[in-house]
């Protein structure tokens, strides 16, 4: 393989603690290596630009049946988006729910490498990875839904942690999956019956068990398998009025937990799109932000991690394994509904919306989502993403950026809202000065994210050794002052390496990658309960056969990774 | 020794029943019977061992005379064909796996072909009313293991979806469902008698085409509004009878077929369907779901979703994705002559187009691919025969609830046979050639 020396570059790299220095980058044999390691490489001149790791994302959907449900019941969101094939491209489009290939072309263009599905329902694993396979360029992962699985809540119920756990090991291989996800735990079962469970004590219908139980339930059993990442939680009670009491009940049912694995993870607990988790009030008309509630928790508990899920003001696609959440919206906002129950196992849903700059909660939302970020005191541990598409398409993750980095860019926006002024008085927008830095940046879009998903042996950093993910933006931070440039230059990254190769050269994509499709092989002792309960199940209440529900790793993935993990001691 | 085969995926209707067991020769090649599958699906799996298989691509000369031709010349033929036309159609992809749709897709990009599925002839009203208003829906185990009350509403399963009642919608007895049919409440929406009709706790025998208006009277039921007497010939107390029947079960399902979506109105009826199904939501559960026909109509709708962001009639000729019911559609592109060749491969337009539309393609530079002779084959001027796909060749396909599951492969299929996907991709790289891409 071709070697690279990325020289003179500003490089951004938490990990090994440099802060913009001029540091020449190796490449060699698709990882980063020491500079003396390489004999003849091709030179790229990145003097006056910014070098950081590939951009890793630790929560988008953009694979799998909800998202399709998005790019086929929406034709109008594909209204002047499409671009024709090129090279090596094929033609592409769509804007809150592009195709698969312009995913991978528009995160490569972002300088992102590698990029997590937040959401697979089992029973539709196959259809996930379909489109991760048809995904060019970037390595991904799924996380399958675990919060209201009938296995879970039976064997939870009965405080049954052994059986949980040596059930997630067979679901993780059977579906090729990656981690544990929670979305609304236990109320998209009650959605069954059009029920919720709208506080983390709610019984669940039937099943006689609280979504504390299953939260607290699923994170021993992620401990116990040692798992890589840690439980993925979407919470209950999601973009309701005075909902930060529910987000904080969550977090404290965390207190004091401490991870079990080999993989550096040092939280026990990832929370999600925190953003749509953190308003007070107790109606639309008075909701108000309560980030500094949270991050107060946040910063004073060094066991979670968690991600913003920052509206973007932009006409999206809303869709989450949250069922009744989605019922809720359309109800809200009268637009289409898509809904879908999962036999034994979750739902989804599907509404578009529209985060109208006309509207006093949209820029209530689009403050509280910057808040968050801005209150961080580890940018480790907090991280930047738009829950895509759900608070605006992950395009817009440098324009994200712009606001977090630029007082200027924030208050142009915050003026630009029609209830400016009110949403000043509902958040704390106006009154936070900080303005974060590229160091910063690089922890929550690399380093943090790589860490938090036990990925930093392969990315997240440029340091020898690790996957050669390397991305180039024609930024120079010792001469940049509008902060327009930090968008423009973010979004259309000069060069991008992946697994030391150029995808991206002068902001074209030039290659479609050898993408890895990751997932989590976690070993268990032998456990013939629950592989009988496995028959049974499948046997009574699924309808497909046990035989014909396991992901063909051949037919249905490209290039996989297994990341092994053994949990029998 | 004969061997059985189990967890065979039958690949005929949506239906797509996957408990199949199949009996074959020790060697491999024969099948000898087949169990658990309805009629139909022990006649596709059978049918493929006839002895006048078409094993032999086949080429028809300018006298209208068939002779046999090399793989390579119908290889060479088809991508010369694409690569001539300005805009070829290429349509079917209903009876064949996602990986043969991907390939085929991939040649109509580099060709600028328009692709269509056999919903332009079923359900692509249904398609086009979910992107009007969305649609409540469910899988299958859903209805299995929580549906009391089960509507088919123009549709018939007893013999189109032959074990569909049987495997999902009224015997089984599920998890929270453990009196089976007896404690399910089947009603039957359709203007003829069928054996599904004969089965039901009630049969609303409409009036032919009045289906928005029963819908309709159904909504306004639901809210307790008033009714005329009669409403698409059915009475009143009827209609607020089945209201209240709806309104009063723990979960409800619709089903809906070609009864209601090619009957007067189109994807209107399905609009007021799915609000139909969305108003119940305000009193209880309720899901509706479209009975697809091909074992994988719906596969194609995903894969052109994913790769286009359409579900059928996608019209790649401009260098980007369009797609426009009534323009983009293969029965209207035919009847204008807006294509000059045609590319069928999963379905049979020969026998289900409307003979204006096959004499277009009779006229035009046109390819069948296709394990039988089918009406289709008898208008082109190549007819490819393949393996079958879930007979022959596995591969995936979506169930009409959109699961996706795995076909299986029982037999080889005659030697030197290709499969779908095997001929599509020695096209596309001959299509390559031609254009000069790499």
């Amino acid at each position: 393989m071709a070697e690279y020396l990325i020289k003179n570059g500003f490089v951004f790299d938490p990990v090994l603690g440099i802060n913009g220095d001029k540091v020449d980058i190796a490449i060699k044999d698709g990882k980063i290596v020491q500079s003396t390691e390489i004999k003849n490489p091709t030179v790229v001149d990145a003097a006056g630009k910014t070098v950081m790791a590939g951009g890793v994302d630790i929560h988008a959907h953009v694979a799998g049946p909800k998202v399709n449900v998005g790019r086929n019941y929406r034709p109008e969101d594909k209204l002047f988006t499409y671009e024709p094939g090129k090279g090596v491209k094929r033609m592409a489009g769509g804007f809150s729910v592009p195709t698969v290939f312009r995913t991978g072309y528009k995160y490569a263009q972002m300088g992102y490498t590698t990029v997590m599905e937040a959401a697979m329902p089992p029973l539709y694993a196959r259809h996930t990875h379909e489109e991760m396979r048809d995904t060019p360029i970037l390595d991904q992962g799924a996380y399958p839904v675990f919060g209201n699985n009938w296995f879970v809540l039976e064997y939870l119920k009965n405080h049954e942690v052994e059986n949980t756990a040596a059930y997630i090991s067979w679901l993780l291989r059977t579906t090729r999956g990656y981690a544990i996800k929670i979305v609304n735990p236990g109320g998209t079962e009650a959605w069954g019956w059009g029920l919720n469970c709208n506080s983390i004590h709610d019984p669940v219908p039937y099943f006689d068990i609280t979504p504390a139980q299953i939260m607290k339930g699923l994170m021993d059993a992620n401990e116990a398998l040692r798992l890589p990442h840690s439980v993925h939680i979407h919470t209950n009670n999601l973009g309701n009025p005075g909902n930060y009491e529910t987000t904080l009940d969550t977090f404290k049912l965390f207190q004091g937990e401490k991870p079990n694995n080999d993989f550096g993870r040092e939280q026990v607990m990832h929370h999600t799109h925190v953003q749509f988790h953190s308003y007070g009030g107790d109606s639309w008309a008075n909701v108000e932000s309560k980030a500094d509630e949270i991050m107060n928790y946040v910063n004073n508990n060094d066991n979670m991690t968690m991600d913003l899920g920052c509206v973007t003001l932009d006409e999206t696609t809303t869709m989450t394994a949250d069922g009744p959440f989605e019922h809720h919206l359309t109800e809200l906002n009268h637009l289409k509904w898509a809904n879908t129950d999962v036999e034994l196992e979750t739902a989804a849903g599907v509404v578009p919306y529209i985060y109208s700059p006309n509207i006093k909660v949209c820029g209530i939302q689009w403050a509280i989502g910057l808040e968050l970020g801005l209150l961080a005191k580890d940018p480790m541990r907090v991280f930047i993403t738009t829950d895509h598409p759900n608070a605006g398409p992950f395009f817009r993750y440098p324009r994200v950026m712009k606001w977090l980095m630029s007082q200027d860019a924030r208050e142009a926006q915050m003026d630009a809202l029609k209830w400016a002024e009110k949403v000043r008085s509902a958040t704390l927008l106006s009154g936070l000065d900080r303005e974060l830095t590229l160091y910063e940046i690089a922890a929550m879009t690399r380093a943090g994210t790589a860490k938090a998903l036990g990925l930093s042996h392969m990315y997240g950093s440029l340091k020898p050794g690790l996957e050669a993910d390397v991305a180039v933006y024609d930024y120079n931070p010792e001469t940049a002052e509008d902060p327009e440039l930090i968008e423009k230059a973010f979004g259309n990254a000069a060069y991008l390496f992946k697994g030391g190769e150029i995808v991206v050269k002068e902001g074209e994509v030039v290659s479609n990658g050898n993408k890895k499709t990751l997932w989590v092989d976690a070993k268990v002792a032998e456990n013939p309960q629950v592989q009988r309960d496995i028959a049974e199940k499948f046997m009574r209440y699924y309808t497909v056969t046990q035989a014909n529900y396991e992901v063909n790793e051949k037919v249905f993935m490209k290039n996989p990774y297994r990341i092994e993990v053994d949990a029998t001691q | 020794m004969a061997k059985i085969i189990t967890d065979v995926v039958c690949p005929f209707c949506g239906t797509l029943c996957d408990d199949l067991e199949v009996k074959v020769s020790d060697d491999g090649k024969e099948i000898l019977e087949v169990y658990n599958a309805c009629v139909i699906g022990t006649e596709k799996f059978l049918h493929s061992q006839a002895e006048d298989r078409l094993t032999v691509p086949m080429k028809q000369d300018e006298e209208g005379n068939w002779n046999e031709v090399s793989i390579d010349e119908a290889v060479d033929y088809t991508a010369q064909m694409l690569c001539n036309a300005k805009k070829p159609l290429m349509y079917g992809w209903s009876s064949t796996n996602c990986e043969a749709q991907s390939a085929g897709h991939e040649i109509a990009e580099l060709c600028g072909a328009v692709v269509d599925n056999t919903a332009t002839v079923c359900h692509g009203t249904t398609l086009i009313a979910v992107q009007d208003v969305g649609v409540p829906s469910c899988t299958l185990g859903e209805v299995k293991n929580r549906a009391d009350r089960i509507v088919f509403w123009g549709c018939n399963p007893a013999h189109a979806h032959p074990r569909h009642m049987s495997r999902y919608s009224i015997f089984p007895r599920g998890f929270f469902t453990g009196k089976g049919h007896k404690a399910r409440k089947m009603v039957v929406v359709d203007p003829r008698s069928t054996d599904t009709a004969k089965m039901a706790d009630l049969h609303m025998q409409i009036e032919q085409g009045r289906d928005y208006e029963l819908l309709s009277a159904l909504r306004v039921a639901i809210r307790g509004n008033p009714l005329p007497e009669t409403v698409a010939g059915i009475p009143r107390e009827t209609i607020q009878d089945v209201a209240e029947t709806l309104k009063s079960g723990r979960f409800v399902v619709i089903f809906f077929g070609m009864g209601v979506t090619q009957s007067l109105s189109k994807n209107h009826n399905i609009d007021i369907a799915i609000a139909l199904t969305r108003d119940l939501n305000d009193y209880t559960k309720a899901a509706i779901m479209p009975m697809r026909g091909h074992y994988n109509v719906t596969g194609s709708g995903q894969v052109l979703g994913w790769q286009f962001g359409f579900p059928f009639c996608v019209d790649l000729s401009r260098g980007f994705a369009r797609y426009n019911p009534g323009d983009s559609t293969s029965n209207d592109l035919l009847r204008r002559g807006e294509v000059d060749a045609v590319f069928v491969l999963g379905s049979d337009p020969g026998a289900h187009f409307p003979i204006s539309s096959v004499k277009k393609i009779a006229q035009l530079p046109s390819v069948c691919v296709d394990p039988h002779y089918t009406p289709t084959s008898a208008v082109c001027k190549l007819h490819m025969p393949t393996a079958f796909v879930g007979v022959e060749e596995g591969g995936c396909a979506y169930r009409m609830d959109n699961v996706p599951i795995e076909t299986r492969k029982v037999v080889e299929p005659p030697e030197g046979m290709l499969s779908d996907e095997g001929f599509l991709e020695r096209v596309l790289a001959r299509v390559k050639e031609i254009k000069g891409v790499a």
